[in-house]
């Protein structure tokens, strides 16, 4: 008990700024782990239901809502505390979700019954389900709120849902296995991934028409090997990080141009990432590795692995000052 | 003469299908019943709607897709009973559409594809793995989703050279269904370098369920040095007895143990899980290699008719040759057809009942195209002119 506050004042003392965290969710361990990014280190595993996926917090951080897919429960957290508070009512298996603009409601893919929950997370109820493709699973909404995306990975599409109505109205293809979309530019634009695709399809969200299409190559990987799916851009937005799956790397993406510019090895199987408060340092979450690669973003080096649970896959940032 | 089993599903899809389907297409699938031969056990029957469930579910997966693009499709079902009249029930199928999945043997797959009415269609073969039907005997109009027994063997040999596994045994089973699994195994050995050094044809006399203790050590002695002992046993006869009994302790692969796959119940990276948990909910038992090969057929003609927005049989069979298909079949890396003889190229599992133990093809085995083509026959040494 006394060791451990010594450390912490130590600690306290070494780095006076926040010790803001990373939270990775443990496909296969049913657990979180928060990574204390003063220090890089895991400081805390929290038990959450079973194979959690999607992460994300509510605005003001005092929420986490975590997918844990194979309970059928959207699980609702103090992350101070780490006690599940409540479970909302998600549909059957959760896989990603998108929290509104609003702070109120979440937009879940129901990835085995090819629909999407719309959740009122105040009042706790569903407020509508939408029939998708099969699949669903990359998850968007736009900075404004009234378009919600959900891309289905076996249908190959992004769908566009008016959040007003609850309708589709829109429905565009994209390349084979959708994995994660994101709304970028303000909005003007919709990036979606395709796994097995292998690529980036960029829409123009005004007209829901392809603008572009990012490709990847890497010397040495086998192109089927180079399987796009999360990704996350810098604050300016002019550079895109891209996780490339089994491929190992993260490709570094002009927003601007579309062109690949450099390649970042870091991790086995790598999926998802969070950036920390200033968007100087990222955490990409490697599935088969087992840990977490630091990436320092102006010099695009790997600087670092933290050993996490198995199989970690969604991964959120909370500031803590 | 042919019984309709796919009248349930056709009844729902014309109750449900909209009326502003820009594309309509129809899909008969025609399998041919044949006698399931006597095994010792009865723990493992076979499922009666083997290959078909597997294609009920993708014309599940095409029509949702179909949902949002003006897309309607049809399945139609058509059994043709032992000793039935195969082409016959192929020429009427070949009336009501030119897109045709295949369940057959040999003989009435070659007899529906030559048919004169299937000279500008597109047919699939979705279950047969025999060889000549990619070699010598392929045709143009016909396309392969099942894997071949070469693609089987070699992604054994291929863990073998990995493991360094090098000096091979192998127990023939004495039945015809056994020995083109008996030759596949052999060429592939000698393909990847590897040695069969004692090879014994098994005598079907006892009842091993009672016997195995007895017989298969005595059987097994002389083969005791043996790395491995290969089992082919397709009818799923005696090899489930050999493992635990051998003369030396021996992994068994083949037919039992170690065996190599297009599907298994045991595979549950990329994805599969999903497709695993929505068959079984459909179907209400485990998703066997048939279904999935069968799935694989109507999901490649989805894709092709999404992407290409054509449902005509030339236009599809362009379109799925060309470098611009390619099918995500829960399987890793995207899954493509051999332009030379209409293979779909896929990766093979490597399981036992209980876990995926590789998935070839396995790290190390390089191709200058495509790694998937170092499992069967690759161009360079096709014997099929018909592409």
């Amino acid at each position: 008990m006394r060791r451990t506050a010594l450390a912490t004042l130590l600690l306290a003392a070494a780095v006076p700024a926040q010790a803001d965290e990373i939270w990775v969710t443990n496909e296969k361990d049913n657990t979180i782990s928060v990574i204390d990014i003063a220090t890089q280190e895991v400081t805390r595993t929290i038990p959450v239901g079973e194979r959690p996926r999607g992460i994300t917090f509510s605005h003001d951080y005092s929420r986490v809502y975590i997918c844990a897919s194979d309970s059928d429960a959207v699980q609702v957290m103090d992350p101070v505390t780490g006690e599940i508070l409540h479970d909302l009512p998600s549909g059957e298996d959760p896989e990603q979700f998108v929290l509104a603009p609003d702070d109120r409601h979440l937009y879940i893919a129901n990835e085995d019954d090819a629909v999407a929950t719309v959740v009122d997370v105040e009042t706790r109820t569903v407020v509508s389900q939408i029939d998708v493709g099969i699949e669903p699973e990359g998850m968007a909404i736009s900075p404004d709120g009234k378009i919600a995306i959900v891309t289905s990975e076996t249908t190959n599409m992004a769908h566009w849902i008016d959040t007003e109505t609850h309708e589709l109205f829109a429905n565009t293809l994209v390349d084979s296995r959708p994995r994660h979309a994101e709304f970028v530019k303000h909005g003007t634009e919709l990036w979606v991934s395709s796994e097995i695709g292998g690529t980036i399809t960029v829409f123009d969200v005004a007209t829901q028409a392809e603008k572009a299409k990012i490709s990847f190559e890497i010397q040495g990987v086998h192109s089927d090997r180079i399987q796009p799916v999360g990704f996350e851009l810098t604050a300016d937005e002019k550079t895109a990080f891209v996780a490339l799956g089994p491929a190992n790397h993260l490709a570094v993406v002009n927003a601007d141009t579309y062109e690949v510019e450099e390649y970042v090895l870091v991790g086995r199987r790598v999926w998802h990432m969070a950036f920390n408060a200033d968007r100087s340092q990222l955490f990409t979450t490697n599935g088969i590795s087992g840990d977490v690669t630091v990436v320092d973003v102006a010099s695009r080096k790997a600087l670092k692995s933290i050993k996490v649970g198995r199989f970690p896959w969604g991964a959120a940032f909370r500031p803590t000052q | 003469m042919h019984r309709l089993i796919g009248l349930a599903i056709c009844a729902a899809l014309a109750a449900t299908s909209p009326a502003r389907a820009d594309v309509a297409v129809h899909v008969a699938y025609l399998r041919q019943l044949v006698p399931i031969p006597p095994t010792l056990s009865n723990l493992d029957p076979v499922p009666a709607d083997l290959g078909v469930a597997g294609a009920a579910l993708a014309l599940e997966d095409n029509r949702t897709t179909g949902r949002f693009l003006g897309q309607d499709w049809t399945l139609e079902v058509t059994e043709v009973p032992e000793g039935g009249d195969f082409a016959a029930a192929a020429a009427a199928a070949l009336a009501t559409t030119d897109l045709v999945i295949l369940d057959a043997p040999v003989a009435q797959t070659l007899a529906a594809a030559d048919l004169p009415a299937a000279a500008k269609a597109l047919l699939f073969n979705a279950t047969n793995q025999d060889a000549a039907l990619r070699e010598e005997e392929c045709r143009a109009n016909l396309l392969h989703t099942a894997v071949s027994l070469a693609m089987r063997a070699d992604a054994l040999m291929q863990f073998f050279v990995t493991r360094r596994w090098t000096d091979l045994a192998l127990i023939a089973g004495p039945r015809p269904e056994d020995a083109p699994w008996t030759a596949a195994l052999e060429a592939s050995a000698t393909k990847f370098g590897l040695k069969i050094r004692w090879k014994k044809t098994w005598d079907n006399g006892a009842d091993m369920r009672r016997n195995a203790s007895a017989e298969v050590p005595l059987f097994t002695q002389d083969m005791a040095k043996a790395d491995v002992i290969l089992v082919s046993d397709e009818t799923d006869d005696f090899a489930r007895y050999i493992p635990y009994n051998t003369w030396s302790p021996q992994p068994v692969a083949g037919s039992e143990g170690l065996t190599a796959t297009a599907w298994s119940p045991v595979v549950e990276q990329w994805g599969a899980a999903q497709l695993q948990s929505r068959f079984a909910d459909a179907a209400g038992r485990p998703m066997r290699p048939e279904d999935y090969t069968a799935w694989a057929a109507l999901r490649a003609l989805g894709e092709a008719v999404t992407r290409s927005g054509a449902a005509d049989a030339p236009t599809l069979r362009a379109y799925l040759l060309s470098d611009a298909f390619e099918l995500a079949g829960f399987k890793g890396r995207p899954l493509t057809f051999r332009p030379w003889n209409g293979q779909l190229r896929q990766t093979i599992a490597l399981a036992t009942p209980r876990a995926l133990v590789a998935s070839a093809p396995l790290e190390g085995f390089l191709h200058p195209v495509n790694e998937l083509d170092t499992l069967g026959q690759d161009q360079p040494e096709t014997r099929c002119t018909a592409f």
